[in-house]
């Protein structure tokens, strides 16, 4: 009901405008509950309410306090993320921690206050160098068989395993009470790090934690796109000629060969056969979409229109589509057209539109726009989505400033972008529909790419 | 006999006339022989090059056409500044956007030499300078006639403004031939950084149209699009704006 056309509104303005201030107060007072656009985040039927336990030390190893610390923070702000979920505060969870099936009082879950249709609790334990857990999920109103799930892990004793174990065993509950959706929880973001003139490529889990420096070029490297298969990254890479596609393999930790048809060659994004790239490239003079093979050879050429042809993306669903952005009439905006060529089809009715990405689900496009754009003109960049069956859209971010790049998570639950300007740009994901906003990282990061799995 | 003592007197006159035009000429034919070796050291055995360069016409309009034609004797190579390696005898028509000094260097076994032709270049607005430097200049004087043009928000197209100044850079360059440059597209802070690679591009581009037209080789030519990536200043102003959106000349070393 937040629906908002493309298409020009004409008729019985003030009509329109009135029911347009009521479906805003609505929305206002309702705006946790509707489903307001069918994305991924709300499948149509109320979130599950989740209570989740601290975990139980089961040995007094002196290293365990710390690591069950961050496994228990980590399980709570995973389930939380996920955005299918009603967490039920810790503050109102019984004050025993159960440890094993029998330790449970599940009534005390099920009855208010704490009201959980599901609760996960465990067993943490850490000693010899090694972390034990054993995770439990149980449905709270079933009292006669409550188990959902039993899972154990037992990893090497460090930071990194006890964030690993929590993000694999909060993907295990989000796969079975999240519709058979795998979960994010051990997903990547790829993105570029200012590094004082340069830019660099980096990566980092995607909750933020774990940011580390993939390449070490000295130069302005921009526009990661990681691979479906997360072997390779392609980026494009500043250097005597220009701008051009590079590749680095996550597998061989270096740079890899792809050939250049000379011009500049710019924003490269993955078949989702992972088998070719499509990019801009300005061999000809003007740049146009092409796509060649992973290694660069066998380009052909998809686009043919004066003007700045820039940004692809392939539908990852079907591999037979490309969205991306073309200023053929002037201001850049919002296009879609078969991978050969054929069917170009204008989006955006105007404005200045860029940054495309498409939904793993193959409906809808996320996209930076500023609707206002021009000298002078009030206008600000913020996130939309928009369903490509009906050209339909909504606006996700507000008032926060310039944003930009955003990406779809794998589960189509989420979209990580960047905020902000020049130096004091920085990365946010939040869900879908613009709730659930985190930041990811500091200032100085720009251009995430979420990975593909 | 009257007939019979005009032919004789006839036959009389060509005698004489043949033996007197023996004894003028005889006597040169009838010279001795130099010996080589009493003349010393000769500085080579083959004669020198000689070479003649015209030009038709001698003087044009921006635009149009001049037919070159050289003859030469005893050359094994010929070279015209500015059009390379040409056979020892031709022609070539060659459309110089300023006036120039075609210079032709013969060289042949038997020593060098050169022959130039002046063509006028009768140019509308842009002061030519008088000869090809062959060299790269200065870095004062190539920024003082190679000026960045500038350009409207989102638009690749060359304003008026930069239309002349296109034209004084092309001849500029078209005098000093041995200067190769790198046109840099920029863009403003504003929009999005991949969109504005590919806008920087093609303003990149539109200026080296702009000097291939004017007849500057597109081989001498380097283009690259820094988009919003080098900012030339970083306040949110349109005067700061409009300096990013530029086509910067800088000299390919």
């Amino acid at each position: 009901m937040n629906y908002r056309s493309a298409r020009p509104l004409s008729l019985h303005r003030s009509r329109l405008l009135l029911l347009a201030a009521a479906a805003l107060l609505f929305s206002a007072a309702a705006l946790h509950a509707q489903d307001w656009f069918k994305t991924e985040t709300s499948s149509g039927v109320s979130n599950i309410r989740l209570a989740v336990a601290d975990f139980k030390a089961t040995a007094a190893d002196p290293q365990a306090a710390p690591l069950k610390q961050t496994f228990d923070s980590t399980l709570f702000n995973d389930l939380s993320t996920a955005g299918i979920f009603d967490m039920v505060s810790k503050s109102m969870l019984p004050p025993s921690t159960p440890g094993a099936a029998n330790e449970i009082n599940l009534p005390q879950y099920a009855n208010a206050p704490v009201n959980a249709a599901m609760v996960a609790f465990g067993a943490f334990g850490a000693s010899g160098g090694r972390i034990t857990v054993n995770g439990l999920l149980f449905d709270a109103k079933n009292t006669q068989f409550p188990q959902v799930l039993s899972k154990q892990y037992n990893e090497e004793a460090n930071e990194e395993n006890a964030r690993l174990i929590a993000h694999r065993f909060a993907d295990e509950i989000i796969f079975r009470l999240g519709g058979g959706t795998p979960g994010i929880a051990e997903t990547k973001i790829y993105y570029v790090k200012f590094a004082g003139g340069n830019k660099e490529i980096w990566a980092m889990d995607y909750d933020g934690a774990n940011q580390h420096q993939i390449t070490h070029l000295g130069t302005v490297s921009i526009s990661p796109r990681v691979s479906p298969d997360n072997s390779r990254i392609a980026f494009s890479s500043l250097g005597h000629d220009g701008f051009q596609i590079r590749t680095y393999s996550l597998l061989l930790n270096r740079m890899v060969n792809f050939s250049s048809g000379g011009g500049t060659n710019l924003s490269p994004a993955w078949s989702p056969n992972g088998h070719d790239l499509a990019f801009s490239s300005s061999r000809t003079g003007d740049p146009e979409i092409y796509i060649a093979d992973s290694n660069g050879g066998g380009s052909r050429r998809v686009t043919s229109f004066r003007g700045p042809d820039v940004s692809p993306v392939f539908n990852p669903k079907t591999g037979s589509q490309i969205a991306w952005i073309s200023g053929r009439t002037g201001l850049p905006q919002l296009y879609i057209m078969d991978a050969d060529g054929s069917a170009v089809t204008r989006l955006t009715d105007g404005g200045y539109a860029t940054s495309v990405s498409w939904s793993p689900n193959g409906q809808f496009l996320a996209f930076a726009w500023n609707r206002k754009y021009g000298p002078g003109a009030p206008g600000g960049q913020d996130i939309y989505v928009m369903e490509i069956a009906t050209k339909r859209w909504i606006q996700v971010t507000h008032d926060i400033g310039r944003c930009d790049f955003p990406s779809w998570s794998p589960d189509g639950r989420h979209i990580v972008f960047s905020n902000g300007g020049g130096a004091n740009t920085h990365i946010i994901s939040m869900l879908a529909d613009g709730t659930g906003r985190k930041n990811l990282t500091g200032p100085g990061a720009d251009m995430p790419n979420w990975s593909w799995k | 006999m009257n007939l019979s003592s005009a032919r004789y007197r006839q036959a009389l006159v060509a005698i004489t006339l043949v033996a007197a035009l023996g004894a003028v000429t005889g006597c040169h034919k009838k010279e001795q022989p130099v010996n080589p070796a009493s003349l010393g050291p000769m500085p080579s055995t083959q004669p020198a090059p000689t070479a003649n360069l015209t030009a038709e016409p001698s003087a044009i309009d921006v635009g149009q056409s001049v037919v070159l034609n050289w003859r030469t004797q005893n050359a094994t190579s010929v070279t015209i500044d500015g059009v390379g390696e040409v056979p020892v005898n031709g022609t070539q028509t060659v459309t110089p956007s300023t006036s120039t000094n075609f210079h032709l260097t013969a060289k042949g076994e038997g020593g060098s030499t050169e022959a130039n032709v002046r063509v006028t270049v009768r140019v509308p607005q842009a002061p030519s300078n008088p000869s090809d430097n062959g060299d790269m200049g200065s870095e004062a004087a190539f920024h003082q006639n190679v000026k960045d043009v500038f350009f409207d928000y989102d638009s690749y197209d060359l304003r008026p403004d930069a239309q002349s100044a296109a034209q004084t850079a092309a001849s500029y360059l078209n005098s000093h031939s041995a200067i190769k440059i790198v046109i840099g597209g920029y863009c403003d802070d504003r929009g999005s950084a991949e969109y504005n690679l590919a806008l920087g591009e093609n303003r990149a581009n539109a200026a080296k149209t702009a000097l291939v037209n004017a007849g500057v080789a597109a081989t001498r030519i380097r283009v690259i699009s820094y988009g919003k990536e080098k900012q030339f200043c970083s306040e949110e102003s349109e005067s700061c704006w409009q300096q990013n959106r530029r086509a910067q000349f800088s000299l390919d070393r």
